[in-house]
């Protein structure tokens, strides 16, 4: 017997091409998250504004100064005459960091006490409050440390310079762009928006127009009716995959360390995952909005959970758990481990078994809760 | 529509326990070639470390291996008295953090007496929640009230019944109003729900007073509501909505409203797009009544920019509503 698997997924595609705003959309993504989006992906902060109180006029805070007037991070468009003026200007957002240097505070350091230096940041936003406290505790460090060379101060001070006895070595991203770190991940979004709304909006139409009955009074088995729906959208979503590493590769110069094998069989086995988790969804749901309100729901965790953008591992335990139920932690590891480490299939079979676990839970899912009749 | 209820209460929940930039347990290994007192000094400050968890000394050959899987995210070598420490840079934000830690553990024996104080203004304890909250909030509530009007308008286009509204008498604008008016009535006891939650179990402050954010998150409601339906007198069918206000709008929100990454480093031409974007404004302004406890006369720009979003928007549906007919 002929199988009607083939002449169904003629009548997808040909929908699917005839609609006309989908094709547009699916072309549009790729291009908009791999081309444009890792220009806004920069975690680090820059043009951080500072002012500096110096009551110590020694030769350390002008030092100190000029160590900060010439970092890349700082800049310095204010100035202020005391330290309550310069809360003022925090206060208006003119001024981000505010680095208090005591009265005769190089002298002191000398004999080993006094008062501190004091840093105040504006913390509204912590990542940029404790960045610039960071950056400048770094840079008064340095200037430091440059200061007690130059005087040979180390030797009777109890400053001690490590002379290069600690060192750092950044491996697997040794320019430390955070756009590598952040393009593999934004692939995912696209393949995360594709595999879930478009085969969940496909299905909600026939339930709404009416033709699902249609299908569910021909003998075509309820697997033939599903698998149909999604091939085409697997497919798409690998040729989606291979468009983005191109751009990936052609604008940002980003290549995969490790096989791209790899990485499509992740992808794949992630379209699996999210496809049969958006039938389970619309097999549930009796309106297109109930459905895309259900669906939105989930997709909105797996975007802001599963370690996409901030670690998963700065989470509460409690959270941390819940995320070994979301399919995007794995594939985004995968991606991230083969793309910048050129991690081994085998070092990662944890992902792969996990997101394959997943999605038989959905199929299983799925097939419960299709019913031929309603 | 129990869902767009609960909804709301969960992510808010969620998002705000659960994301965070703040970055401990380090997952790092260490690589010692002899035990001598200073190695046994560092591996005890390392231990000790709050912010760093040691899982186990190795052997230098494993050290690719270990980083490359992911187990940790630093090798520790201590050889010949020097101390080299080895990241994982993939994440490089995170290992410029992991890094400046280590090193000023490792150097915490052999200190100098530099002392430095630091002041966190308005967070002193650098809590992610006072950044993702508003931003949390700002995403939530665009998107749902948008989700909640877009098929409004477009459903009666499919069906038919939008003719039958056509020619009756009724101004659109009253029809356009009627059909805000219960999910706006919906948005407020979300609105209600959100904020007491987010005071009350993820400690937002509430430094400015309860009237200016109560007009502001409601202004903000009212423009997400008429974002919805202008999106759905433009839409030609419900698919077509409902993609863009759920999945089309969910990018641009969460990138470029200051939620996820500060707007002011943004590369100049999306530092413009970002303007369009209503949550950045409401996200910023949330911000400074919340933990700045800035009054109106603080937030009037952002105020007036949405205030100009919403009038335009609502013109913008009229209009469209009215020339619908082919």
């Amino acid at each position: 017997m002929k199988s009607v698997l083939p002449i169904l997924m003629r009548k997808e595609i040909t929908q699917f091409r005839r609609n006309k705003v989908l094709p547009r959309l699916v072309m549009m993504m790729p291009i908009m998250l791999v081309l444009i989006m890792p220009l806004v992906t920069q975690m680090d902060i820059k043009n951080i504004s500072v002012v500096v109180l110096g009551e110590d006029r020694s030769l350390l805070s002008t030092r100190i100064e000029s160590h900060l007037a010439n970092s890349d991070y700082f800049r310095m468009p204010e100035s202020a005459y005391d330290y309550n003026h310069a809360v003022e200007l925090m206060d208006q957002g003119r001024v981000d960091l505010i680095v208090s240097i005591p009265a005769h505070f190089e002298r002191d350091m000398r004999n080993g006490h006094g008062k501190p230096i004091s840093l105040t940041a504006n913390a509204v936003n912590a990542t940029k409050g404790g960045q610039g406290i960071q950056y400048a505790t770094q840079t008064i460090i340095s200037a430091v440390t440059e200061i007690a060379a130059e005087s040979g101060l180390s030797a009777e001070g109890g400053l001690s310079v490590e002379g290069g006895l600690i060192t750092v070595q950044n491996r697997y991203n040794p320019t430390g762009n955070y756009r590598h770190f952040m393009l593999p991940a934004l692939m995912i979004i696209v393949l995360l928006l594709v595999c879930t709304f478009l085969p969940l909006l496909n299905i909600m139409t026939e339930k709404e127009h009416g033709t699902i009955e249609q299908i569910n009074v021909t003998p075509v088995s309820r697997w033939e009716f599903i698998l149909a729906k999604l091939i085409p959208y697997w497919i798409l979503a690998l040729v989606m995959i291979g468009f983005a590493m191109l751009l990936a590769w052609a604008v940002y110069g980003l290549v995969p360390a490790g096989n791209p094998l790899n990485i499509f069989i992740g992808a794949f086995l992630f379209s699996l995952c999210m496809s049969g988790f958006s039938v389970t969804i619309a097999n549930i749901s009796n309106t297109m909005q109930q459905a895309i309100f259900v669906l939105f729901f989930f997709v909105i965790q797996f975007m802001l959970l599963s370690g996409l953008f901030t670690p998963i591992s700065s989470m509460p335990t409690l959270a941390q758990w819940l995320t070994y139920a979301f399919p995007p932690r794995y594939v985004i590891n995968i991606f991230r481990s083969v793309y910048l480490k050129g991690t081994l299939f085998t070092e990662l079979w944890f992902d792969y078994t996990m997101l394959f676990i997943l999605a038989a839970v959905f199929y299983t899912l799925a097939t419960f809760t299709y019913k031929k009749q309603n | 529509m129990m869902i767009v209820l609960i909804m709301p209460v969960i992510l808010l929940m969620l998002f705000g326990f659960a994301i965070s930039t703040e970055i401990n347990e380090i997952p790092i290994a260490v690589v010692v070639d002899e035990y001598t007192p200073e190695v046994r000094r560092d591996l005890t400050a390392l231990e000790n470390n709050p912010y760093i968890t040691l899982t186990g000394i190795i052997e230098e050959r494993d050290v690719d291996q270990v980083l490359r899987s992911g187990k940790v995210s630093a090798v520790v070598m201590m050889r010949d008295g020097k101390r080299n420490v080895v990241l994982d840079a993939a994440n490089s934000s995170m290992s410029v953090s992991a890094g400046s830690y280590i090193t000023s553990i490792l150097r915490s024996g052999t200190t100098m007496p530099l002392s430095v104080t630091t002041y966190m203004r308005h967070n002193p304890q650098l809590k992610s929640a006072y950044n993702f909250v508003p931003g949390v909030m700002g995403l939530i509530f665009i998107l749902i009230c948008a989700m909640m009007t877009c098929v409004s308008v477009v459903r009666e286009k499919e069906t038919g019944t939008m003719e039958v509204l056509l020619v009756s008498p009724i101004k659109p604008i009253y029809i356009v109003l009627a059909k805000m008016v219960p999910y706006f009535i919906l948005s407020l006891i979300n609105l209600a729900t959100i904020l007491l939650l987010s005071h009350f179990v993820l400690d937002m402050p509430i430094s400015g007073n309860l009237p200016t954010l109560l007009t502001l998150c409601v202004l903000y409601i009212l423009l997400s509501l008429m974002l919805g339906l202008f999106v759905s007198t433009m839409a030609l069918s419900q698919v077509v909505a409902l993609l863009i206000c759920a999945m089309v709008m969910m990018i641009p929100i969460i990138m470029l409203s200051g939620m996820m990454f500060p707007v002011e480093n943004l590369p100049p031409v999306l530092k413009q797009i970002s303007y369009i974007v209503p949550a950045r404004w409401f996200i910023e302004a949330v911000r400074k009544v919340m933990v700045e406890g800035l009054s109106m006369s603080g937030i009037l720009k952002e105020f007036s920019i949405l205030c100009l979003m919403t009038i335009a928007l609502f013109a913008g549906s009229i209009k469209k509503f009215n020339d619908r007919l082919e």
